[in-house]
């Protein structure tokens, strides 16, 4: 096989086998990973559950880690990350995304409305860091809140898969009753597991949820009175990971306590906003943003990055932008995307911006 | 003689520059799905193409069969570098942050590697277009093209040089970024080109064992006819590619430039002269495209980051604007625009026969814009 594919590169040269075969069926690439969607469900109002099953490329991930989901929206690829929610044994080898509708979100908000079996999206292969240590800690806290419930909730069931014998508990937040998913997939897991315990708090009602109010200490005795000798993963929104994080530095418990941020799409500045710091990865060059094109800021720190003409014909200064909103200098649009080729010579930067150059 | 500054006084450049960028924002503004939808569709007509293609070549012993086989092959590789390959490269769909469609990622199906002619066509070309000693298209270092180029004994030979380019123009093109003529002048130093020959070395060497060792190979008993359409339809493609290219700039009419009247130009000057120095050709919608909408070269100038297929649209307005500031815009049907360069070919091969005497730089008309 691998003989007759270098056979069928080199007659395909120079676009390659898979931009053929994509012709046929987007599934069909064997470099790229591209997941078609064959379940849609929406389990509250602001959800939506993607079951999508990956092209051959995609290799399995670690529970805790996310992927990146590519759609084109009006021409545009867009890419945001998600967490899959399911156990990484997943019987039939198949992704389950939970996705939350953002105000304003364009890829979670075109997702909600476009979403259908069928579907086909690109991914990648899965990355990050936020995960269980191998041996498996005795003793597992989970805390979530909003859609950081994805990672930890692939963390429970792969534990559940694995007949951990220690204690594993979950404590999610949501803001009301309405917005709590998985009620009953929980409830069904932890059934003929006496050492599981799913615990859902609500930060807006007195009603509804197993806990109310936002997270204390006594939440977490009630939760888990074991969590001095557990490994806790937190993963939610800002206010929920500052609370858990000063409670466990007042235990000095800090170190074991593992987070995920998940940052909200960066803003788009506003007009003459010359913010932020400039970071070059692969020279390590870093320097605060002056506001020039970040060609002439490179440039004035000493790089000789490769460019052309210095004027946005040419194409010779293409760069990936890691992350970080820049704008174009030629339509005034600022683009705060990640991973998005930029033309250095007419972008300039309105707020932390990494360049992999 | 007038001088690139004197066409437009500092105000009407200025305006008129104006008036471009308006243009181009107007349609960057707008682009979206189409855009994408018409790419990919014709994307996937190359493909088909030449996937029949091939396989009629499986079937060359039967006459019909093998010609059908060029002549699909020859309009995929058509498609493949002028609508699609050249125009991604320019950057015309990085908007759409497709990787297939990226400009630093795309390759062609020609022997020169995309890198190189990046640098060559897209920074040098398209930056300092229609500067003598600077843009090195205007004869691509072997052809006399310019009545400013100095003649020299050697352009006799320029109606033989512009045939054997045209035969073999994927092959000129390629060579064309080693800057030989410089090399050979000792200009430049042949160790400057290393990295720029390696790319060339690789890429050849694929692009030639597909054409005429793998294909011919697999058709067994008929790689021999194999071979020979493979040939036919890279020839072909090559005459196409060079008879659209050398009427964008090289018309009798079309104006070039010394270094001096261009320098510190601005954007309006840099605009005027993208107008002055190309040229389109007329034609019906399929003839666009198979040109890579390079028949509208004076749009292609302005904004060689929009789509190509945008160019038709913008033409009236462009032809609109060159109008009202009293600039010319050439244009004629191919055989008439082949013509006037072939005819310019065979005289710049011969001495100038007068002093050289000043070429028509001026627009006799009115250059005060009409009243908006």
């Amino acid at each position: 096989m691998g003989k007759l594919a270098s056979v069928a590169e080199a007659l395909l040269t120079p676009h390659g086998v898979d931009r053929y075969l994509e012709l046929v069926d987007p599934m069909l690439v064997r470099r790229e990973i591209r997941g078609r969607v064959t379940a849609v469900r929406r389990q509250t109002p602001s959800t939506l559950t993607l079951t999508i099953r990956p092209s051959r490329a995609w290799r399995g991930f670690q529970a805790g880690q996310y992927v990146r989901v590519t759609v084109t929206i009006d021409g545009v690829r867009r890419t945001r990350c998600y967490s899959p929610a399911c156990s990484q044994y997943r019987a039939d080898g198949q992704l389950e995304l939970t996705v939350k509708a953002i105000e304003d979100g364009l890829v979670s908000g075109y997702l909600h409305r476009h979403a259908e079996p069928g579907m086909v999206l690109g991914l990648s292969e899965p990355d990050g860091t936020f995960g269980l240590p191998d041996p498996r800690p005795d003793h597992v806290l989970l805390i979530s809140g909003g859609s950081g419930l994805t990672p930890v909730l692939s963390m429970l069931r792969t534990l559940a898969d694995e007949n951990h014998p220690g204690e594993v508990a979950l404590l999610h937040y949501e803001n009301e009753p309405a917005d709590l998913p998985y009620r009953a997939e929980l409830a069904e897991l932890v059934a003929g597991r006496p050492n599981f315990r799913v615990r859902f708090a609500c930060t807006m009602t007195e009603r509804g949820g197993d806990l109310h109010g936002f997270f204390s200490r006594s939440h977490l005795e009630q939760v888990a009175p074991w969590f001095g000798e557990a490994e806790t993963f937190l993963c939610g929104p800002v206010p929920l990971m500052d609370a858990v994080r000063k409670e466990y530095a007042d235990e000095g418990l800090s170190e074991r306590l593992h987070t995920e941020e998940f940052t909200p799409p960066a803003l788009a500045a506003a007009d003459g906003d010359v913010t932020g710091q400039v970071r070059f990865t692969r020279s390590g060059k870093e320097f605060a943003n002056s506001g020039k094109p970040l060609l002439e800021q490179a440039e004035d720190a000493g790089l000789r990055p490769e460019h052309g003409c210095r004027m946005g014909i040419c194409f010779s200064c293409t760069q990936l932008k890691a992350s970080g909103p820049v704008r174009n200098l030629r339509t005034g649009e600022v683009s705060a995307e990640d991973n998005e080729e930029i033309q250095l010579c007419i972008s300039a930067p309105c707020g932390d911006v990494e360049i992999n150059a | 003689m007038t001088g690139l500054q004197d066409r437009l006084t500092p105000e009407q450049v200025e305006e008129f520059g104006r008036e471009l960028d308006e243009l181009r924002q107007r349609i960057v503004a707008d682009l979206g799905q189409e855009d994408v939808d018409y790419i990919q569709k014709l994307i996937k007509t190359q493909r088909g193409l030449e996937v029949a293609g091939r396989g009629l070549l499986f079937a060359g012993f039967f006459p019909p069969a093998w010609f059908a086989g060029v002549g699909a092959l020859s309009l995929a590789k058509i498609l493949d570098n002028m609508e699609i390959g050249h125009n991604v490269m320019h950057g015309q769909y990085d908007w759409t942050r497709d990787p297939a469609l990226s400009s630093q990622n795309f390759e062609w199906d020609t022997v020169a590697p995309s890198d190189n002619w990046r640098h060559s066509h897209n920074y040098i070309h398209h930056t300092y277009t229609n500067i003598l000693d600077k843009d090195r298209d205007i004869g691509y270092g072997i052809l006399r093209m310019d009545p400013d180029q100095k003649w020299h004994p050697y352009y006799l030979g320029n109606p033989v040089y512009a045939t054997l380019l045209a035969l073999f123009f994927q092959w000129g093109v390629m060579l064309h970024d080693l800057e030989v003529d410089r090399v050979v002048k000792g200009e430049r130093k042949w160790s400057e080109f290393k990295e720029v020959r390696a790319k060339i070395v690789r890429k050849a060497a694929r692009q030639f064992g597909k054409d005429y060792v793998l294909f011919p190979l697999l058709t067994g008993p008929m790689a021999p006819l194999t071979l020979l359409g493979n040939a036919s339809a890279n020839l072909v493609r090559n005459l196409w590619a060079f008879s659209i290219i050398f009427c964008g700039h090289f018309p009798a009419d079309v104006e070039s430039f010394t270094e001096a009247e261009t320098e510190e130009e601005n954007r309006g000057q840099w605009y005027l002269r993208q107008i002055l120095g190309s040229a389109n050709i007329s034609g019906g919608k399929l003839f666009h495209i198979l040109s890579g909408n390079l028949s509208h070269q004076i749009e292609h100038h302005l904004f060689p980051d929009l789509p190509a297929r945008r160019y038709p649209q913008i033409a009236p307005e462009v032809r609109a604007i060159c109008r009202k500031y009293g600039l010319p815009y050439h244009t004629g049907p191919l055989h008439k625009q082949l013509f006037s360069v072939a005819r310019k070919i065979v005289k710049l091969a011969l001495p100038d026969r007068r002093q050289p005497e000043p070429e028509p730089r001026t627009v006799v008309g009115d250059r005060q814009p009409a009243a908006a």
